[in-house]
């Protein structure tokens, strides 16, 4: 492509400088495919989804939905900065243990939105959970595990608070 | 939820019966599982189809000069670079790698490019030039039967006849009830889209392709007849499949990927974006079925008559076989003596269809169930008691004349799914603290406008029978091999992990056989032979059945080897745990111990009982084995809306044993997800030929707010034909669920003095409220 831009994105608290981007470019696919960071995913590219969900300055965001240019300055953190690789944080492991994955595509935006929920309600209720999740599709699950998983983890959290 | 929650004591963990984590858990939670479109190579290229405007046109030429003169195009090839068979198709070889005369669907391929980036294919595929002359589009599946328009295909424009006569074909019944039932076009929506990469061999004699696909063998027959190479010269990778649900058992871009990158010699990429999934494969068939029972006074069912029209769209793909299911099994799980059905596959010129959960079965189901209903209501019994009255039992036939030995546990599927609570939450749900309705519980949900008390709640039923396996004289066998060494067992197979948990489940029956506990998994791919197709809820039987009988034979190597090291009689050894125990001495080791540098490896094929093909009147015996499920379905609808919320979904399913409980409810749970898209929201439109919804805004599927909480039993009768006792349970879950709904929102309105036939699916809001 001819028109390349060179920008730099902070992602996980790390400076990525974008060499090979066309402006054109939504920060899904700057992640994805200049910045090798494959965790959030694409499969509806009009934020219906949730696939692709990233925090930018502490907003949950559907990645498809932002140009990457945009982002400049921002704080991005993605699902590889939830966590390092060797110790998966509650979320992801109660996702694990409560059988809330089965092909996974969508798992790693649901553990983006899952982590923003509980930061803001940690001690959410059934109708609290599904309508601040309903921006993120599963096909496999039916939606009844990852809703464990997620209350695996408030109470979790407040056993531990106390 | 507490049939997943089992005394730790009735197996050790890890093994069979219990809920081991997936291996590929961690992985997935932390975005490092390398999906089919995670993939790349260095020098990859990308490649993007060209498709077809028009529903029916004949393709006068095909200019590319354009597309040569943007920078960055590599290649462009049509149906003239196609070096082998130009055609594919799982049962019959009827739809071209591209269109070279005729184009018979919006969306069928014509040409593919290869560029440097996706933007510079786009432009590439707009720079293309093709020339049409528009044709008189085929959409109506009657006109295709009656021969009212000349042959869009070779083939001819029905793709399968057949009927099926079974008893006195001239009995009636004193009660009689009919009704004719649609089926709307529904997409198998799985997230992760059609993505793959092709590696050329050096010199172009063959090729590794990384895709997501249910089959990688049949995938590799078809790719390598269309390249014109040999088999073995195709080599297949399993790149990691977001969901498939049917929709990943055709090709879709395998072809067109390696004929770019044996073209150019380089790694070519391709990938779907979501609209170009929707054409890019199969559908479940839209159907109209004409259906009419005639049963006694009392309720018991004398005979079904029926007639099934499926719309098999441009090309045959599975048709003939989804219309096997859908007349063999029009009686539902219930006896019936007589039987005169019809069916038709037919050829239209609207998007293909094939494979999608429940395959054939889901159609009739919705059709049979809402009969009952209208059998129940004409004989004034109650619809559960109906449905108990009726119930197939083991040893009962099919309407072709086929005897169901499985354990068909129906009555007590019905039964348990009746003992189970109903909600506890009011009408509407809980109000809020101040006394309003909590709006997020309503139907329609926030932004509603109709007054909370016209809310009116309903329940309704759905039981069904699927049949497991592919029939009518398939041998679709599965091939594993166990490698143990040191103690540590390594497990190969070309089954198709999809998300449904084949991975957890081979190192549980590994575990369970060997008294191994580290078990390890080789590479998916087509190294080893065939397992057949992650579909037809038919992977834990067959491939379950193969890599069981593969630790079988290394155990018997292994007891060979205790024996002979230790003075035993191999006969009297047995494994407990993780120790090797003589009956006889009552010596106990470790086995890993006791195998200490010894080397087995065993592959084994395990294949179904053999079935047959149906004769002129629809009689044979095609089916491997089946399994039975109970839908109850409580509903919240807004009459004047016509809105509805499903409150809750129970179910009883007879699985046999339930190998992984914790994998067996993500199942059942994710099963009724798509039922209930089925009842209520999920359609493909297509006017003219041409899809209008082929996006997630527009496609509607199930979100956290509309599936309700389920509530489950598993009725666990191990089947004795089962090489596990298992059953498969992808299937069942969401075929009753379907008409259980509809069912629910018809009881809601007759409470409400409101009749509506809701004869079709997915049942829209002027439906009910027009």
């Amino acid at each position: 492509m001819s028109e390349m831009e060179i920008f730099s994105l902070h992602v996980n608290g790390e400076r990525r400088d974008v060499t090979d981007s066309w402006l054109g470019e939504s920060l899904l696919d700057v992640l994805r495919d200049r910045l090798g960071l494959v965790g959030a995913k694409g499969a509806c590219e009009q934020g219906e989804c949730g696939s692709c969900s990233v925090v930018v300055d502490g907003d949950l965001v559907c990645s498809c939905l932002v140009m990457a240019a945009s982002a400049v300055g921002q704080q991005i953190v993605t699902v590889e900065g939830i966590a390092p690789p060797d110790a998966p944080s509650d979320v992801q492991q109660a996702f694990v243990d409560a059988g809330a994955v089965q092909c996974g595509f969508c798992t790693p935006g649901l553990i983006m939105a899952v982590h923003d929920l509980l930061d803001r309600t940690p001690v959410p209720s059934d109708t609290e959970i599904r309508e601040e999740l309903a921006g993120n599709v599963c096909r496999c699950t039916g939606y009844g595990r990852i809703i464990d998983a997620v209350q695996r983890v408030a109470v979790a959290r407040v056993e531990l608070s106390s | 939820m507490s049939i997943i929650e089992r005394p730790a004591d009735i197996a050790r963990h890890g093994a069979l019966g219990t809920s081991p984590p997936r291996p590929d858990g961690i992985e997935k939670v932390q975005g490092t599982f390398e999906f089919s479109s995670d993939i790349s190579a260095d020098g990859c290229l990308w490649g993007a189809t060209l498709r077809s405007p028009h529903p029916h046109a004949r393709i006068v030429a095909i200019d590319p000069a354009g597309a040569w003169q943007i920078d960055g195009v590599h290649a462009v090839i049509t149906a003239d670079d196609v070096p082998g068979q130009m055609n594919y198709g799982l049962i019959s070889q009827d739809q071209p790698v591209f269109a070279s005369d005729v184009v018979r669907y919006v969306g069928e391929p014509v040409a593919a490019v290869a560029a440097d980036h996706p933007e510079t294919c786009r432009r590439a595929l707009a720079a293309l030039a093709v020339e049409y002359e528009v044709l008189d589009p085929l959409l109506d599946a009657e006109a295709a039967i009656a021969g009212d328009h000349p042959p869009i295909h070779p083939d001819g424009n029905v793709i399968r006849h057949q009927r099926i006569i079974h008893g006195d074909p001239d009995v009636t019944g004193a009660v009689v009830v009919e009704g004719t039932y649609e089926i709307g076009m529904q997409d198998q929506a799985f997230l992760g889209l059609e993505a793959a990469l092709a590696i050329p061999d050096p010199g172009a004699k063959g090729v590794e392709l990384h895709i997501a696909t249910q089959w990688l063998h049949e995938d590799r027959t078809q790719i390598a007849a269309c390249l014109g190479l040999p088999e073995d010269a195709v080599r297949l990778v399993l790149g990691g499949v977001g969901g498939a649900f049917g929709a990943r058992e055709d090709i879709s871009l395998q072809v067109h990927t390696c004929l770019l990158a044996l073209r150019l010699g380089r790694p070519v990429r391709m990938a779907y974006n979501r609209a170009e999934s929707f054409i890019g494969h199969v559908h479940r068939h839209p159907a109209t079925i004409w259906m009419r029972h005639h049963a006694t006074s009392d309720g018991e069912i004398v005979k079904i008559e029926s007639k099934t029209v499926l719309d098999g769209g441009a090309y045959a793909s599975t048709s003939s076989a989804v219309l096997v299911n859908a007349i063999t099994l029009a009686q539902g799980p219930y006896r019936c003596p007589n039987a005169v059905v019809d069916g038709w596959a037919v050829r239209t010129n609207h998007l293909p269809c094939g494979a999608m959960r429940g395959f054939g079965a889901v159609q009739a189901c919705f059709a049979y169930e809402s009969q009952m209903d209208k059998l129940a209501a004409a004989c004034g019994i109650d619809p559960v008691d109906i449905r108990v009255l009726n119930a197939m039992r083991t040893g009962d036939t099919l309407i072709t004349g086929q005897p169901v030995l499985n354990v068909a546990p129906v009555e007590e599927c019905i039964r348990e799914t009746a003992a189970l609570p109903l909600p506890d939450e009011p009408v509407g749900g809980a109000p809020m603290p101040d006394g309003s309705a909590d709006v997020m519980k309503l139907p329609g949900g926030a932004g509603r406008t109709a007054d909370a008390g016209d809310i009116v709640r309903g329940i309704g039923w759905g039981v069904s029978i699927k049949n497991l396996m592919y029939s009518e004289a398939f041998d679709d066998y599965s091939t594993a091999r166990c490698r143990f060494t040191d103690g540590v067992v390594t497990l190969k197979f070309a089954t198709a992990e999809v998300g449904q948990g084949f991975v957890t489940l081979a190192p549980q029956i590994a575990r369970t056989v060997l008294g191994v506990d580290d078990v390890r998994l080789d590479r998916i791919d087509t190294q080893i032979g065939s397992s057949g197709s992650t579909s037809a809820s038919r992977q834990t039987w067959m491939s379950g059945g193969a890599v069981n009988a593969a630790c079988l034979a290394v155990r018997s190597k292994i007891f060979d080897h205790v024996a002979e090291e230790n003075g035993f009689d191999p006969a009297a050894l047995t494994i407990d745990g993780t120790d090797i125990v003589d009956s006889v001495s009552g010596w106990r080791g470790d086995v890993a111990e006791a195998c200490a540098g010894a080397t087995f490896d065993e592959t084994a094929e395990y294949h179904h009982a053999p079935t047959t093909e149906l004769d002129e009147n629809g009689q044979g015996s095609p089916h491997t084995a089946f399994a039975f499920v109970a839908h109850r379905a409580v509903v919240d609808v807004d009459p004047e809306l016509g809105l509805v919320k499903v409150v809750q979904i129970a179910t009883a399913q007879d699985v046999g044993r339930a190998l992984n409980p914790l994998s067996v409810i993500g199942q059942i749970e994710g099963g009724i997800a798509q039922g209930l898209g089925l009842a209520v929201m999920e359609e493909i439109i297509q006017i003219d030929g041409v899809i209008r919804n082929g996006n997630f805004t527009d496609y509607l599927l199930p979100t956290f707010l509309d599936m309700p909480p389920v509530v489950a039993t598993l009725i666990e009768q191990p089947d004795p034909y089962a090489p596990l006792g298992a059953k498969g349970v992808g299937e069942p879950p969401c075929i009753s669920s379907t008409p259980a709904v509809v069912a629910a929102i018809r009881d809601a309105l007759q409470q409400a003095g409101i009749d509506r036939p809701l004869d079709r699916v997915p049942v829209r809001p002027g439906d009910i409220c027009l």
